[in-house]
């Protein structure tokens, strides 16, 4: 999937990216002031995820449609090992993400022998043996998940009994996740993984080992979609079968088309979108699944770029007619 | 009587039976995705869902017109595949110039709608449907449910009539030319367009058709679909789309397969062709009858 391949210039979008994100950190730390902490944390869950899944669409061009497997298995795995294990908190978000970095490296080897449409299919093929697994497993506690997982306190020191002092634990590991995305992306690993994306052939034909490309980026993006999906347990105290199904797989999909694959902040502002939508609609029992149905729908018809994306193209436009230069931007999203 | 493998022969033949049902279903589900995606290059994600509305509309015929099961078999895959005629022409044929992905995301956000819709009307507890043949033949070693019988007859016949139908017939010529090279076919006068706008429809008709047949087997359930269409996107992965025959050969047989690990080891039944499917993309990853690329 094509996409508009900004910053190719390098030096002054980079610094853009960072000012945005230092503001928006900022603005997260006041935040709280404001909104629920649990709703902020609900957010940045979904945004680090959303960010994980838009580096292997966005950059690599591979359409996972199974990611649920990696974020709902280390839910159970950090929620399992804390619970029952009786591990601290920062050993079990660590052994779900070290388990989804596993799990990503199984099925990255299996599914990237497959491109584009088939690739999905067969991501969401084994997402949803993952999910039968999970449904079966007696460790996972079947239709009840697992329930009341202890926060307690972090390296033993802080206390994140309080959703406030948690929320900021969530802001660190979403901002640390957030960066090490950013920095993949803008290093010659990530060049690399652009290439590909945009010619396989050729950058097979440069010497690249192009599978190995692919499957590091799959076991990243299945690591921090761990990391996202173990924070998550924490944060509800709960693991449970609806973080694996192929729903879960869906709106991490949504969220970063709506938000502007192939964008740094899209899959942010996506996931703030639709994590809204969703508390704002929770009464309305199933026109929830028609109204993301139809976001779908309307975003792929009329809107490709995503919010973030259009921005971009307008501003690009804009300076593109600045400078007089007839350059047309590059269309797809 | 004797046993086979420590397991009575009267289970092992049942879930055969059931086996080549859901083999049967199978086979007509990626048999319609192997030609829509031939002609198209869209992956029909909406799949699952309107096999979901045959099994309602056939519901919908007997309970609010009284229209019994074998006018539903006719109407219901002509009224469904008329829904997927109207999808086609207003929404997906907006989209062929882009990348194939897009086809797939739109095709799911509407398969979400259908689903969302059905089960904000119905509920997710599912509709009884009153089988149409009742009763049976006991055939000596086992106990033949008429209905049953008839599944895997009609589906099999059906199969085997849009094989022949695609790659014996002048009008499937057409439609094999077309996936080939639409442009060319187009030069020569056939309208493609139309072609493929029917060829959806037809595809659309068989999931419902499929549905029509899982009404008196399962309930019908909105959920029913999206369950079901994500074990076929494994059949096609395991039988690769470029042929014919081979989707309806996996289909059936890995439904056999699935009914025979129901037998042996029920745990693994519900991931057995996940299973199959990784280990064929590891040995074969083309599919079993796809050609390599």
């Amino acid at each position: 999937m094509t996409s508009t391949s900004r910053r190719a210039s390098g030096g002054a979008g980079r610094n853009v990216d960072l000012i945005v994100f230092a503001v928006l950190v900022a603005a997260l730390l006041v935040a709280p002031l404001a909104v629920y902490p649990v709703l902020l944390m609900k957010v940045l869950c979904f945004a680090l995820f959303a960010c994980a899944f838009n580096l292997l669409i966005g950059y690599g061009g591979l359409l996972s449609f199974g990611h649920a497997m990696f974020f709902g298995f280390a839910a159970y795995v950090s929620g399992y090992t804390v619970k029952t294990w009786g591990f601290s908190t920062e050993l079990g978000i660590l052994a779900g993400t070290a388990v989804a970095a596993a799990l990503g490296l199984v099925a990255g080897v299996i599914a990237i022998r497959r491109q584009g449409i088939y690739f999905a299919m067969v991501t969401l093929a084994l997402a949803q043996m993952v999910f039968f697994f999970c449904l079966q497993a007696p460790f996972t506690g079947g239709e009840d998940g697992i329930q009341a997982i202890p926060r307690r306190p972090l390296f033993g020191l802080v206390d994140i009994s309080g959703d406030l002092s948690l929320y900021y634990v969530v802001l660190a590991i979403f901002a640390a996740g957030f960066l090490i995305i950013w920095r993949t992306i803008h290093s010659p690993f990530g060049q690399v993984l652009k290439a590909i994306r945009e010619n396989e052939a050729r950058a097979v034909s440069l010497g690249y080992a192009v599978d190995r490309f692919k499957l590091i980026a799959f076991v990243l993006s299945a690591t921090l979609a761990g990391l996202a999906g173990a924070t998550k347990a924490l944060v509800f105290q709960l693991a449970s079968l609806t973080d694996v199904t192929w729903q879960m797989s869906g709106e991490v999909v949504l969220m970063t088309l709506v938000g502007g694959m192939g964008t740094v902040f899209g899959p942010i502002v996506g996931a703030a979108v639709i994590v809204v939508m969703q508390n704002t609609f929770t009464g309305f029992g199933e026109w929830v699944l028609v109204a993301q149905g139809c976001i779908f729908v309307l975003t792929v018809l009329l809107f490709r770029r995503g919010i973030v994306g259009e921005i971009v193209a307008i501003a690009r436009r804009r300076a593109a007619a600045g400078e007089a230069v007839g350059r047309e931007a590059p269309a797809g999203g | 009587m004797f046993e086979l493998l420590g397991v009575p022969p009267q289970a092992l033949l049942g879930q055969l039976l059931l086996g080549l049902i859901n083999g049967a279903f199978y086979a007509l589900l990626s048999l319609g995705l192997a030609v829509i995606f031939g002609l198209m290059n869209v992956i029909n994600f909406t799949h699952g869902a309107q096999y979901m509305m045959g099994a309602f509309v056939a519901w919908m015929l007997l309970q609010y017109a009284g229209i019994p099961y074998w006018g539903a078999l006719v109407l219901s895959p002509l009224i469904v595949g008329a829904t997927g005629i109207v999808i086609e022409r207003l929404l997906i044929s907006r989209l062929y110039h882009l990348d194939h992905l897009y086809g797939l995301l739109l095709t799911f956000g509407l398969a979400l709608i259908v689903e969302g819709l059905f089960r904000q009307q119905y509920g997710s507890s599912g509709l009884p449907y009153t089988n149409p043949i009742p009763g049976g033949q006991n055939l000596g070693f086992m106990f033949l449910p008429w209905y049953r019988g008839w599944v895997v007859a009609f589906s099999l016949a059906v199969c085997l009539v849009t094989w022949f139908t695609i790659e014996r017939t002048k009008l499937g010529a057409y439609l094999r030319a077309a996936t080939e090279r639409p442009d060319l076919v187009q030069a020569f006068g056939v309208n493609v367009p139309r072609m493929i706008t029917l060829t959806y429809g037809v595809g659309v008709g068989l999931a419902a058709l499929a549905g029509v047949l899982a009404a008196p087997i399962y309930t019908v359930n909105p959920t029913m679909g999206s369950n079901l269409i994500i074990v076929v996107f494994a059949v096609v992965v395991i039988g690769g789309m470029g042929s014919i025959a081979g989707s309806i050969v996996t289909g059936f047989g890995l439904g056999v397969v699935e009914g025979l690990t129901k037998v042996f080891w029920p745990e693994a039944s519900a991931t057995v062709i996940f299973v199959i499917m990784a280990i064929v993309l590891m040995v074969r990853p083309q599919g079993l009858f796809g050609t390599p690329r």
